[in-house]
């Protein structure tokens, strides 16, 4: 099954996440901020890179940058996950080479639905 | 799929009061004007982590409170907006008021919808008045053209014709094919005219595009959403199919080249993937993570321990009496690994005891946290200009311990604020810097934990608290007071020397109260100062409530424990030290200072060994700043015993504070130095002396009397103690 790491400062929505991913059979590694995730996304290849945006140490931003410097993230589906408010915060995501983005608030069935869509 | 969001809750609750504490530190070491861009960034992410949980977990209302604050904190961020003291001050209401909002939803209780309401307008006033950019338009703008996105149409044309780099943003054509197809019949065509010279080809890029026919009934906002994220990597055209539109004839040739196109990064990757799994079960063990478990299921397992401890330490015994009786015989060899067994028990026992006490402790800085705000709110408030210094926030105390210790601290913070800390007027004159310093600290000492109160105010004036206390008649006119004994005062009941009654403190209550709950805890509190460079308090407190350094002592059959913390020293008893006053009351000269004598077999009514004294040992010890020795037949072992509570199993005895049970299983009392110290000045002594004389074996009528206590608590426990040997033959 496809693997996936998700990047969330925030506990409960790593937790939300996880339990819904892993309910649908996904295998989910959690990391909680950019910088953290970077370590974890170099020593493995996962299929999908699900990030929040505002993290501390490095943002969801500058983490897609890093990921798609990586050979082996060149082609990886990242989605950032965004509030509504931020437009322009999608604009960012895409132009630092974000697939696309998932909109906060969501609910489970939202999170799966866009995570079939680019998993397949 | 339907998930049950409360189970995630309790982690959002936890998190998003963190966040506050982050927002209301980040807040209180803000400069007005010159805000520190990394910190107004922290208390903006707090604030954004707080609004997008609130809103995933259906708690609306603290989702759009919290963004306004957002919004406000977010023009500071970019600075558009000046952090004035105004936004700061509404920052940190809200903050309180978020508290409030968490703590209602967290109980499934209702808010004060108007006190909220209060503080939300007064946010949007200061809101609305600084600041350059009006607030953002919140709504979603995806869907542009509105009128085409009528439902019921036979079907879509779609020109698709991707930029060249758009793979490398992650989206696959092939996969928005494939979701497109599950939404009606899909009629892919590709275009290869775009196609380069295989010199030129580059595999990253992408060379075609497509005319896509996908007929159903699917609306326009469907087929937009395929393309959402692509909007601007794509050239893109959706037009409605028209009845009599031709589909596309020559379509099977083309296909599987697209295909080909799309599987020529597919193909690798879902090799590396299968790779990339099994390096992420092997690396996944190494996360460290916590587990959240009850007190009560962690206070089980101490007990246990503490029972472990005990079934150890009679096994121990056991083996040295042994290995004692049976040296050279020909089981020497089995005793020496029976030895070494037990030799190795014991240090098993002793780390898990170690590790077990570990999970109760947490950083001071859970209790330390809470002053920054208090402190800039009193400053406020008394026009004192204060700066709190904070150190130590990592020593680790016992739960217990540090839930009660916040309410003692409080007090003695707001002492030192109060009483301490000049106004910056009498601060100028006195040739100090404007700007006084509270200092918090905490560190280990000798098997303790210290927490330090220190401030550079105007320090404890001896003067008055001696005139209070003659005129209270706690101190004679003429006696000679020792600085200890004059700080000592300030902890009597009703005792206070402020001039005006503040209404942060003063009111002369409380420093009894503080003293008595830091005894309760097992520890003791001093107080250093100097008139007009300032005061230092020190709390000493335990590690932890569960066991306690011992030093044993025998008198008669009976085992006391004397916690080691309260010994000065041992020595044996010269009689021409002894000197009796007032024809009751014997003195010992220590030094050069005198020092009751209490003989345990007369406070606890147990026949001693030897009547005479002479020669005999004497523990000095320490309660509550006072000295006394203690009459005893034998000093014994030195160790840690666990405390069991007399209250539970029996009740509160004076001078003891608990029991424990001794490696031999007989049970043995702690010594509470302070309370045995005052409780031997309310005897009488001749009331003792007539009442051994006269009768040995009468029953005592003071049920509260530590000799009865002592048997009933021995015989009871004894009993239990036999019990549990018992089950386990």
């Amino acid at each position: 099954m496809a693997s996936i790491l998700a990047v969330d400062d925030s506990a409960s929505m790593r937790q939300m996440v996880t339990f819904t991913l892993k309910g649908a059979g996904y295998d989910v590694t959690e990391a909680k901020d950019g910088q953290e995730a970077l370590i974890k996304a170099k020593s493995n290849r996962f299929s999908l890179v699900i990030t929040d945006v505002n993290m501390p140490n490095m943002d969801g931003i500058t983490l897609t940058k890093e990921l798609r410097a990586l050979s082996t993230y060149k082609f990886t589906p990242i989605l950032t996950l965004t509030t509504e408010s931020s437009a322009e915060k999608k604009q960012a995501g895409k132009a630092a080479g974000a697939t696309g983005w998932i909109v906060k608030p969501f609910n489970p069935d939202q999170l799966l639905a866009t995570v079939k869509k680019v998993l397949g | 799929m339907s998930i049950d969001m409360k189970q995630f809750h309790q982690t959002f609750f936890d998190e998003s009061f963190e966040g506050l504490d982050i927002m209301e530190t980040g807040l209180l070491g803000l400069e007005v004007g010159a805000a520190d861009e990394d910190v107004v960034n922290s208390i903006f992410r707090a604030a954004h982590s707080i609004k997008g949980g609130s809103g995933t977990f259906g708690f609306t209302d603290i989702a759009s409170f919290t963004h306004i604050l957002e919004t406000m904190l977010d023009e500071m961020r970019d600075g558009t907006r000046d952090v004035t003291q105004e936004a700061v001050d509404g920052l940190l209401e809200s903050v309180d008021c978020l508290r409030e909002m968490l703590n209602a939803a967290s109980d499934e209780a209702d808010v004060d919808k108007d006190a909220v309401a209060k503080v939300q307008q007064k946010l949007e006033a200061i809101l609305n008045s600084g600041g350059a950019a009006p607030a953002a338009v919140a709504t979603s703008c995806v869907s542009t053209d509105d009128d085409a996105s009528n439902i019921n149409a036979t079907g879509w044309s779609i020109r698709f014709a991707p930029h060249l780099g758009m793979l490398t943003t992650g989206n696959d054509p092939a996969r928005m094919f494939r979701v497109l197809e599950e939404l009606g019949d899909l009629l892919v065509v590709a275009d290869v005219s775009g196609m380069p010279i295989y010199d030129e080809f580059h595999a990253e890029d992408i060379h075609i595009s497509w005319q896509l026919t996908l007929t159903g009934d699917v609306s326009h906002e469907q087929v937009a959403d395929v393309f959402e994220w692509v909007d601007d990597e794509c050239d893109l055209e959706i037009t409605e199919l028209s009845e009599s539109e031709n589909l596309p004839e020559i379509s099977k040739p083309d296909e599987p080249l697209a295909v080909a196109a799309s599987n020529v990064d597919e193909q690798p990757k879902s090799d590396d993937r299968r790779q990339g799994d099994r390096r992420l079960s092997k690396s996944s063990g190494a996360e460290s993570a916590s587990i959240r478990v009850g007190i009560d299921k962690v206070d089980d397992i101490i007990n246990l321990v503490g029972e472990l401890v005990i079934t150890q330490s009679m096994l121990g015994q056991v083996g040295a009496e042994l290995e004692a009786e049976e040296q050279g015989c020909r089981d020497a060899i089995r005793i020496e690994r029976l030895r070494e067994g037990l030799a190795q028990l014991e240090r098993n026992t002793r780390e898990l005891q170690e590790s077990v006490m570990r999970i109760r402790m947490l950083p001071i800085s859970f209790v330390f946290s809470r002053f920054p705000r208090m402190v800039h709110d009193l400053s406020s408030k008394m026009d004192k200009s204060i700066e709190l210094i904070i150190s130590g926030e990592q020593t680790e105390l016992d739960k217990t311990i540090m839930e009660k210790i916040g309410d003692p601290l409080v007090h003695l913070v707001r002492n030192s604020i109060d009483h301490g800390i000049e106004t910056t007027q009498e601060r100028i004159a006195a040739g100090k810097p404007e700007t006084g310093t509270v200092s918090l600290n905490a560190f280990h000492q000798g098997g303790n934990i210290v927490l330090e109160i220190r401030d550079d105010g105007k320090g404890l004036n001896r003067e008055k608290i001696l005139a209070k206390a003659r005129e209270r008649g706690l101190v004679q006119d003429d006696e000679l007071v020792p600085d200890e004994k004059i700080y000592d005062l300030i902890f009597q009941p009703g005792f206070s020397t402020a001039d005006v009654v503040s209404d942060v403190s003063g009111r002369g209550v409380g420093m009894d109260v503080v003293r008595r709950n830091i005894r309760d805890l097992g520890g003791n509190v001093e107080i250093h100062s100097e008139t007009g460079v300032g005061t230092v308090m020190l709390i000493r407190l335990p590690l932890t409530l569960a066991i306690l350094d011992g030093q044993l002592v025998s008198v008669g059959k009976q085992t006391y424990v004397v916690p080691l913390t309260s010994i000065i020293e041992s020595l044996q008893i010269r009689c021409d030290q002894i000197k009796t006053v007032a024809g009751q009351a014997h003195v010992y000269l220590l030094r050069d200072e005198y020092i009751p004598i209490i003989r345990l077999c007369d406070v606890f009514d147990v026949p001693a060994r030897t009547a005479d004294i002479d020669g005999g040992l004497m523990v000095v010890v320490e309660g509550d700043g006072q000295k006394a020795g203690l009459v005893v037949d034998d000093l014994l072992a030195q160790q840690q015993v666990v405390i069991k509570s007399l209250e539970t199993n029996f009740k509160r005895v004076d001078g003891i504070s608990g029991a424990t049970i001794l490696g031999d299983g007989t049970v043995a009392m702690i010594l509470d130095v302070g309370g045995l110290i005052a409780y031997s000045k309310s005897m009488d002594p001749a009331v003792i002396r007539s009442r051994k004389n006269d009768n040995e074996h009468m029953i005592q009528q003071d049920r509260e009397s530590p000799q009865e206590g002592n048997e009933m608590v021995m015989m009871k426990m004894n009993k239990e103690a036999a019990d549990e040997r018992n089950t386990v033959h």
